[in-house]
């Protein structure tokens, strides 16, 4: 008996320790809940946070902030003092403070946004804006670190900011769901203290840095492909067009855009999950480095920026030693189309149009450069040449790269990588007499080039295009032998091939 | 002798030239080269950057596609030059006089993220 009521008795006293408990909890979640609130209004509610932090409060931050924070905040130059902007006033007080006031955008919620945004949120950055129209897909889970695969199909920015909340739900997240377009960039540009350019493409590249120059805000921009990575501060000091003072633009760096045809995208060059990501993380090191920079961000008028780190371009590259070289970039450039007293671009042309960043950029123009008979679809190659392996009555030649050739190929199809094709002189006989057959280039291998057969030549890569130039090249070097020999591409390369014929081939 | 113009065997200078970005695809994939230029041109000046640019052009390149690296006989946009580790508008451009040890790099700018 007197067991079970000194069991009944334990029980008692758990439940009483365990409301008291739920208590505590729940007084926990309603302050947490008002704090974050305030935050998520910070215009309305300046006013009440400073009585948060100052009245109410003895420390200007939560008790939960310094316990996340506190292994940063006790590096000097995140936790000294500094001037901040608390609620509007100028003050002296931990830098972390200038983290939670500031905003930042990243465009791009991919390789290089998802690390620096969860390093960003990590770090106690109070208002994260993400932008980016892309919804994920299963070929970015390796790099985007903050999606997960059961959102694939999800808006980025929406898979993003899920994570970051998981992360650290005291910040601010702000989805953007879209791509950025001019009309639109200044308007949303406008509501942020800084910006990190985790784009792909030239013209946004443009557009981020031009908008970011003439709303005065600073910009890390980075980029990856393959086994490298750039990273530059721009901007910064993010002084007025026309002072030298402020730091080189993007057009400062690259008055002109590179040639449409000379832009590798990843999903054509591929690129690294921890290079890509080295980049972005950085991204955020240099923008929490901005964000604490112990001196007011705007100089005053009149009185000089205090002299800073020269503008640099960082490059990594992961299987080069060293892998990181700091390059010293020019200042501004006099006649920057921006930045400079001589600028053209202003934010009224950028949203009107009259800066067309696409005409400015131009895009790879993919002419057609066979003609229909010299094409054939997967469909009709294998009503042709029914069997399941090729070379039999017919050579079939893959343009792809070794490494995706590797991946899957054809039995009995023959790999000759395009760059190689295009790395070799087209000069077809140096110093030769010309009644001498042309001597044939080195990457022609020898059962195509001592062929007799007169069996057709079918050249395919990943989406038909590098298989047009083969072909080209092909004929030029007369392998065609004045037309007796058939020479034709796949059309639609190994994607349409997996439409249209096998549909188990991998596609990467 | 301190002349050094005796002799057949005109003077040189070495020079380090390196890729990245992707630009040493066009240069048989070697990342680093080592070029050895005339000390002295026949007019007697000083092998320059511009003078450079034509060297690799005509005697490393072995890739057709030209345009990838020159346009209008200077790099095409989106390469930066790197004289010795600083952008080479610090350094005069193409006029740079290279100098022995001298250590340039092309890079090509990357758009992917």
């Amino acid at each position: 008996m007197a067991d079970i009521e000194s069991t009944c008795a334990s029980l008692r006293a758990q439940i009483l320790a365990t409301e008291a408990q739920l208590d505590g909890l729940k007084r926990d979640l309603a302050n947490a809940e008002k704090a974050s609130k305030s935050r998520a209004s910070p215009a309305a509610d300046e006013h009440k946070e400073q009585n948060d932090n100052h009245e109410g409060r003895r420390w200007p931050l939560l008790p939960e902030e310094y316990r996340r924070y506190g292994r940063q905040m006790i590096v000097s130059q995140v936790g000294l003092e500094g001037d901040c902007l608390v609620s509007g006033k100028e003050a002296k007080t931990t830098r972390q403070l200038k983290l939670r006031s500031a905003k930042v955008l990243l465009v791009g919620a991919g390789g290089l946004g998802c690390p620096a945004a969860q390093y960003l949120a990590g770090a106690g950055v109070g208002t994260i804006g993400l932008i980016d129209g892309d919804t994920v897909e299963s070929s970015n889970l390796h790099r985007q670190v903050l999606h997960r695969t059961k959102n694939v199909g999800k808006y980025k920015v929406d898979s993003a900011i899920e994570s970051l909340q998981e992360l650290n739900p005291h910040p601010t997240y702000i989805p953007h769901r879209t791509h950025l377009t001019p009309d639109e960039a200044p308007t949303i540009f406008e509501n942020y203290d800084y910006i990190l350019d985790c784009t792909d493409n030239p013209a946004t590249r443009y557009l981020i840095s031009d908008t970011a120059v003439l709303l005065g805000k600073t910009l890390v921009s980075a980029s990856a492909l393959r086994t490298e990575g750039q990273l530059m501060v721009l901007n910064n000091p993010p002084q007025p067009a026309g002072d030298p003072e402020g730091g080189p633009c993007y057009r400062c760096v690259f008055p002109k855009p590179p040639p449409a045809d000379s832009v590798v995208s990843c999903a054509d060059g591929g690129i690294m999950g921890p290079v890509v990501g080295t980049m972005g993380v950085l991204q955020a090191l240099e923008a929490i480095k901005v964000i604490t920079a112990p001196y007011p961000i705007k100089a005053a008028a009149g009185i000089p920026a205090p002299a800073r780190e020269s503008p640099s371009l960082l490059i990594f590259s992961a299987y080069s030693n060293p892998q990181f070289r700091s390059i010293r970039l020019r200042s501004r450039r006099s006649n920057c189309a921006v930045c400079s007293a001589n600028a053209t671009v202003t934010l009224n042309t950028i949203m009107s149009g009259s800066t067309d960043y696409v005409f400015f950029c131009g895009s790879a123009s993919l002419p057609s450069l066979l003609g229909p008979e010299e094409r054939i679809s997967p469909e009709e190659y294998r009503q042709k040449h029914p069997g399941s392996a090729a070379g039999r009555g017919s050579t079939m030649i893959d343009v792809r790269e070794k490494a995706q050739f590797g991946i899957c190929n054809l039995v009995n199809s023959i790999n000759i990588p395009i760059s190689n094709i295009l790395a070799s002189s087209s000069k077809k006989s140096q110093g030769q007499e010309s009644d001498q057959p042309p001597e044939l280039p080195s990457w022609i291998p020898p059962e195509v080039a001592n062929s007799e057969s007169d069996d057709p030549i079918y050249v395919v890569c990943r989406l038909g295009n590098d298989s047009q130039i083969a072909v080209k090249r092909l004929k030029e070097l007369g392998l065609d032998r004045d037309g007796r020999r058939y020479i034709g591409d796949i059309r639609g390369g190994f994607r349409a091939w997996r439409e249209q014929v096998d549909p188990d081939w991998p596609q990467y | 002798m301190a002349d050094s113009t005796n002799g057949n065997s005109a003077a040189t200078i070495s020079i380090t030239v390196e890729f990245t970005g992707g630009l040493e695809i066009l240069f048989s994939n070697e990342r680093e080269h080592t070029i050895t230029l005339p000390a002295r041109l026949s007019d007697g000046s000083q092998p320059t950057i511009s003078y450079l640019l034509q060297h690799l052009v005509e005697h490393v390149m072995k890739d057709d596609r030209k345009g990838l690296f020159i346009m209008e006989d200077n790099v095409r946009p989106g390469i930066l030059v790197l004289i010795n580790d600083a952008d080479w508008e610090l350094e005069g451009e193409e006029n740079y006089e290279l100098q022995q040890g001298d250590n340039i790099v092309f890079v090509s700018t990357l758009h992917g993220g």
